[in-house]
């Protein structure tokens, strides 16, 4: 059984196919095994689900069926499977006891209330659909935050409309009342299953304690009603990146969470409260164990990935400082720009020696004041530069995640080798004892410590390596979208100041 | 070159101009060209700062000219201190925009339109001591002349009482009022505008960076990050024209609204100086009055005729002043105007000018691959 790492073929063979049909007879294997076809290279948004995480307590003929694909691309078939008790997975808490995984069951395991059928249609169809992308086709509008309740007990329930075509969903066109708590529930729910796997999942907004104060404390100034507006945004945001990933979109969390009136209240999101505390603990305990693992990096393409995105954080958090300090200035100019308009104002009205010499204080005053409209509006779409770098960071902070993961996938994998080496010593001992049924459970254990691990970093290195592409690919289109709408911006400005001139002179 | 004609008619104001500034550790020197007149020919001649001060005080103290407190003097800029011994802020704080640009600029212009109001001021440009200024070539600020009659006023309370003396004439009287109320509002723009401009500056600036920071993302590692890197750069090309576009426009403030801003509240001070020194003329003339109202028989003569003189002399000055503030609100209105103009032509061109680069790059950026 070769045990080295090595780079993942791509191609998805015919093997898989074979695969298929032996799992077909397969009922100790979860049921609802949603196939993907060739993960092949080209396809930039492989529909590809997760790969399978095979549950630690599934012994039996399986074995041998992944040992003879040993070397093909296991994380080609797809399972949704989600343990959500295994113990490599961050405690996070999703929402509702998490059920056990046992060996036998047959339904998918992501939440008790999902419908495991809603799933089975899925990638067959779904995939020629999308596998382009461009009859991808749906559009998320967060809008009218309003406040619900009263006292600290408020919060803002947000407007979720979406818009599409796509046969995923129900209907075409439907809305549904969300509150903050329940985007940091879904990203949580999301992260608990994608994120060890390799997926970049797109981080929801913070938390802001003091922003939401204001808030709840009914403060109706400029500060809290940006804060509004930032934080709404801010959500559409978040929710256009989760569906343009073309797994997230498929899972069912994801759509509930767009289409089913009523969502349970994710408790475990707030700021201060037990899961709170203990994903904090959490955290720390990660952070520690970051700095113990000394990963010995045998994949070259990792390490300058890794090195890229070190850069790339640094000068994406360096050109947001910059941005940061010009909405600072936009903001003071259209501050002075309003008070040099209420003094000229002031000046047109007392200055009765002259009727001209008032008309045109008068005319310096207007002439002030749609340049004032101009600085807002100037200083609104620089904001929306800030945010997007500012959501770049945090992406990148989830993509550094995915390399801890991977790192922590590998230093399990060199656990289990550890591991599988006792178990073999374990074995040669049991062979000159001569008992027969140890050792063949021994060498069960062996070789599904080894397959797991081994499969589970390969699908997700290749998963990383397309969501790297996405990534850059995201990057380009947006920032490429935001010039353009500056300088159109910037040009409407510049032309109404011309005419604003015109009519002065 | 017509240095001798001390009586001659006077300089053309239109002539005057400051063509050079030259600094000299902590002296600034100024080469004014003028012309007379009669003349083509033109003259130049280097000044500093005190022999400006010089002009000023001599024209203030000439004692032949009837009714000279009536005259609303040019208010002459303050002292320049150059960089070295000031930082940015006092610099400000002192002398709001003339502080700004580059060089003194705005400054020399300021001290170049002081030279043109006197010159073109009927009374004051017969001075003797405006034509030696422009035309003698040794500098006349080193003899220290003789003291104004008008000492600095030191009694801020006494100052204030006489500023509040109710006026014998209706059109003074509301002079007044309409002059300190807008004299401080015209204070309040100007610093509001000084402020908008310092803060497109700051934007300028801040620009800057944010372009420099955009050029340092260079990542050749594949070609995503090429591409995005050629994104960078387009946008640090775009960011750098919001710069300049931000420069011009507040340099535009400057040189034009800025100008007649500050322009606008010294002349207000200066009328309000003249008016004070009226009112104060007429406190005289009434205690004159009183005195000799009240005054001894064999005083009384004296008296009176002290009481004539002040009332001769007060009489004059409120003539004067009165022709003086018509013919300042006159020009002023004209000056306000020219400079209104002149700012919303600046800023016209120069938005012209940014709408197409910005439509240039928009297109660029339309045909952008990605």
């Amino acid at each position: 059984m070769a045990e080295e790492r090595e780079p993942p073929p791509l191609a998805g063979d015919a093997a898989e196919t074979g695969f298929r049909e032996l799992e077909e007879g397969e009922d100790l294997f979860i049921s609802t095994v949603s196939t993907i076809e060739q993960l092949s290279p080209t396809s930039p948004e492989p529909a590809s689900l997760p790969a399978e995480d095979i549950s630690t307590n599934s012994n039996g003929p399986k074995q041998e069926i992944l040992l003879d694909d040993d070397q093909e691309d296991l994380f080609a078939e797809a399972t949704e499977e989600v343990s959500l008790d295994s113990p490599e997975r961050e405690p996070i808490l999703s929402d509702g006891p998490s059920p056990a995984i046992t060996p036998v069951t047959p339904t998918v395991i992501i939440t008790p209330r999902v419908d495991a059928s809603m799933f089975d249609r899925s990638p067959d169809e779904d995939e020629e659909a999308e596998e382009n992308g461009d009859t991808f086709d749906l559009q998320i509008m967060v809008s009218d935050p309003e406040k619900v309740g009263d006292g600290m007990n408020a919060y803002m329930a947000y407007k979720v409309t979406t818009k599409t075509s796509l046969n995923l969903f129900n209907r075409n066109e439907f809305t549904v009342k969300r509150r903050f708590s329940d985007f940091l529930g879904l990203h949580s729910k999301l992260a608990s299953k994608y994120l060890h796997i390799g997926y970049i999942v797109p981080p929801a907004p913070e938390k802001s304690i003091v922003g939401m104060t204001k808030v709840k404390v009914g403060k109706e100034d400029l500060s809290s009603a940006e804060f509004v507006e930032k934080r709404r945004s801010a959500l559409e945001r978040y929710l256009m990146r989760t569906v343009n990933h073309p797994a997230l979109l498929k899972d069912p969390d994801v759509i509930q969470f767009l289409e089913s009136t009523e969502l349970p209240r994710a408790v475990s999101t707030q700021a201060l409260s037990g899961a709170g505390i203990l994903r904090m603990v959490n955290k720390a305990a990660e952070a520690v164990n970051k700095m113990t693992i000394k990963m010995n990096e045998s994949d070259a393409w990792f390490e300058e990935k890794q090195q890229q995105f070190e850069n790339l954080d640094v000068q994406l958090r360096k050109l947001h400082a910059s941005v940061e300090s010009l909405v600072c200035h936009r903001k003071e100019l259209s501050v002075n720009t309003a008070s040099f308009a209420k003094s000229a104002a002031m000046l047109g009205n007392s200055e009765d020696h002259t009727a001209l010499s008032r008309a045109l204080s008068q005319l310096a005053e207007v002439e002030e004041k749609i340049d004032q409209l101009h600085q807002e509006q100037a200083y609104a779409d620089f904001y929306l530069f800030s945010e997007l770098l500012g959501d770049y960071v945090r992406l990148i902070t989830a993509v550094k995640g995915v390399f801890d993961h991977r790192m922590k996938t590998w230093s399990k994998w060199q656990d289990a080798q550890v591991m599988l080496q006792r178990k073999r010593e374990a074995e040669a001992k049991l062979q000159y004892a001569n008992k027969p049924d140890k050792l063949q459970q021994a060498k069960e254990e062996i070789k599904e410590w080894e397959a797991k691990v081994q499969q589970g970093e390969r699908d997700f290195e290749q998963i990383s390596k397309n969501i790297r592409r996405e990534v850059g690919r995201f990057e380009k289109q947006r920032v490429k979208d935001f010039k353009v709408v500056i300088i159109k911006y910037l040009e409407s400005l510049v032309h109404t100041q011309q005419q604003v001139s015109i009519i002065e002179s | 070159k017509g240095s001798n004609e001390e009586s001659a008619p006077s300089v053309s104001a239109n002539s005057i101009k400051i063509t050079d500034i030259t600094q000299d550790g902590e002296t600034l020197t100024f080469a004014i060209t003028s012309q007379k007149s009669s003349s083509s020919a033109g003259v130049c001649v280097f000044r500093t700062y005190e022999d400006f001060d010089w002009l000023q005080q001599s024209l203030l103290s000439q004692e032949d000219v009837p009714g000279l407190l009536g005259v609303i003097f040019p208010p002459l800029p303050g002292k320049p201190l150059p960089s070295t011994s000031f930082t940015q802020a006092k610099a400000l704080k002192q002398f709001g925009f003339l502080a700004l640009g580059d060089e003194w600029k705005i400054y020399c212009k300021a001290l170049e339109l002081y030279l043109q109001q006197v010159a073109a001021h009927t009374t004051l440009s017969k001075s003797k001591a405006l034509s030696s200024f422009f035309s003698s070539t040794e500098s006349p600020g080193k003899h220290r002349g003789k003291k104004g009659i008008f000492k600095r006023l030191s009694h801020v309370m006494e100052e204030m009482r006489k500023e509040g003396h109710k006026d014998v004439d209706k059109f003074f009287q509301s002079e007044r009022d309409s002059c300190t109320h807008l004299s401080v509002l015209f204070k309040v723009s100007t610093e509001k505008f000084l402020d908008t401009v310092l803060t497109k500056q700051k934007l300028a600036v801040a620009c800057g960076h944010f372009s420099t920071s955009l050029h340092l993302v260079c990542n050749h590692d594949n070609p995503a990050a090429v591409t995005f890197s050629k994104i960078c750069l387009k946008l640090s090309d775009i960011i750098e024209a919001v710069k300049v576009n931000f420069e011009k426009v507040s340099d535009n403030d400057v040189s034009s609204m800025g100008l007649a801003l500050d322009l606008e509240s010294r002349y207000q001070e200066a009328k309000k100086e003249m008016l004070f020194r009226r009112t104060c003329k007429l406190v005289e003339l009434e205690a004159a009055n009183r005195n000799s109202e009240r005054a001894k028989p064999n005083k009384k003569a004296i008296m009176e005729g002290v009481q004539k003189a002040t009332q001769k002399e007060f009489n004059l000055i409120s003539s004067v002043a009165k022709k003086e503030i018509e013919q300042y609100h006159r020009a002023r209105v004209s000056v306000l105007r020219d400079f209104l103009v002149s700012w919303c032509e600046k800023q016209l061109s120069t938005a012209q000018e940014t709408s197409a680069l910005f439509s240039q790059h928009l297109e660029a950026c339309r045909g952008f691959v990605v």
